[in-house]
């Protein structure tokens, strides 16, 4: 491994590992087994990151996007949906490189040395589309639109998919208070299925959530190829040798398309170039 | 050029377009029912239902 390799994950995991304490802080949350009522809750992280989860400082982007959407007075929700154009629009998908926690955690199950497995493109391409299905379907109709026989609009994909919230926000609860426990059925086994079958897949797949499931990363992706965070590529410097399309998380063809919305700016492919051919930055465009 | 200049004015009105929902939320106390949901466990979102 190239030192300036090992200095690029060394980047990552600080930015993820901070970006998940800063996003998790209120430690005394998982203590004892509350949550944090303080007025930053009134503010959507720029990441998949549960409301619920004991140490959360912030409120989460899908969570608040499903909640306005399913409320009472059925408001267009100007200030979530601003928020996430407003991440979208600045930095693309670097924010699931870069700063989710459930993407450390995948990031982190993928070390474990167990034989890999490289999705067929056959099969790949058409499930990279189940996030924007869920993402219009579980996100944003459903909630909107789909009333149960108790006459509410629950969050469908907070309910029914989302792991972070299982992981981060159900587990941690359950562990710390026995009424909740007593109270789990099997919604919660199915929850935890899901939970557990991404994070079994993330040891053999890399981020699996991210490019098949993730109704954030869905929304992001719209931004990749304008977000003013950007990556580029030098024809004149490239020599084709084609390593940073091999070492690529996401499977991305870096040489044809560097802004994919498949794209999740790790900066692997950056690293790992012979020629420096690849940089990332922010830049607006203007000349 | 021409494409930079697309860009540019393209990043400019989404970014304007994303303040300005931002903006109206707030006018619409939006951040306050976000607020009221994230301050109480969602037993939904933890899988209890």
């Amino acid at each position: 491994m190239s030192g300036m390799h090992r200095d690029r994950i060394r980047i990552q995991r600080i930015a993820q590992a901070a970006s998940a304490a800063l996003c998790n802080g209120y430690v005394l949350g998982f203590q004892k087994g509350r949550i944090y009522t303080g007025k930053s809750k009134a503010v959507c992280v720029p990441v998949l990151n549960c409301y619920s989860c004991p140490g959360a400082l912030g409120a989460c982007p899908v969570g608040s996007l499903q909640t306005a959407l399913g409320g009472i007075e059925r408001k267009f929700p100007f200030y979530a949906l601003g928020l996430l154009m407003l991440f979208g629009i600045m930095l693309g998908r670097l924010a699931c490189g870069m700063l989710c926690p459930f993407g450390l955690a995948q990031d982190l199950l993928h070390k474990i040395p167990v034989p890999k497995f490289t999705v067929p493109k056959k099969a790949d391409r058409p499930a990279r589309r189940v996030k924007y299905v869920i993402l219009l379907a579980a996100v944003l109709l459903l909630p909107a639109f789909a009333v149960t026989k108790t006459g509410v609009r629950p969050p469908y994909f907070c309910k029914y998919i989302c792991p972070a919230g299982t992981l981060t926000g159900g587990i941690p609860h359950l562990l710390a208070n026995p009424a909740l426990r007593q109270a789990a059925g099997s919604l919660f086994g199915w929850k935890l299925a899901v939970l557990l079958l991404i994070l079994a897949a993330s040891t053999v797949i890399h981020r699996p959530f991210c490019r098949y499931l993730c109704p954030l990363g869905a929304f992001y992706s719209a931004f990749n190829r304008f977000s003013f965070y950007q990556m580029r590529i030098d024809r004149e410097k490239c020599i084709g040798c084609q390593k940073c399309e091999a070492s690529c998380p996401m499977a991305v063809e870096v040489t044809k398309d560097i802004n994919s919305p498949e794209c999740i700016r790790c900066g692997k492919c950056k690293s790992v170039c012979p020629a420096q051919a690849i940089s990332s930055g922010f830049r607006t465009g203007k000349k | 050029m021409k494409t930079d200049r697309k860009l540019f004015l393209l990043r400019i009105c989404v970014l304007a377009a994303a303040l300005l929902f931002i903006g109206i939320g707030l006018l619409r106390q939006e951040q306050m029912e976000v607020f009221k949901k994230a301050v109480k466990i969602c037993l939904e979102c933890i899988g209890i239902g």
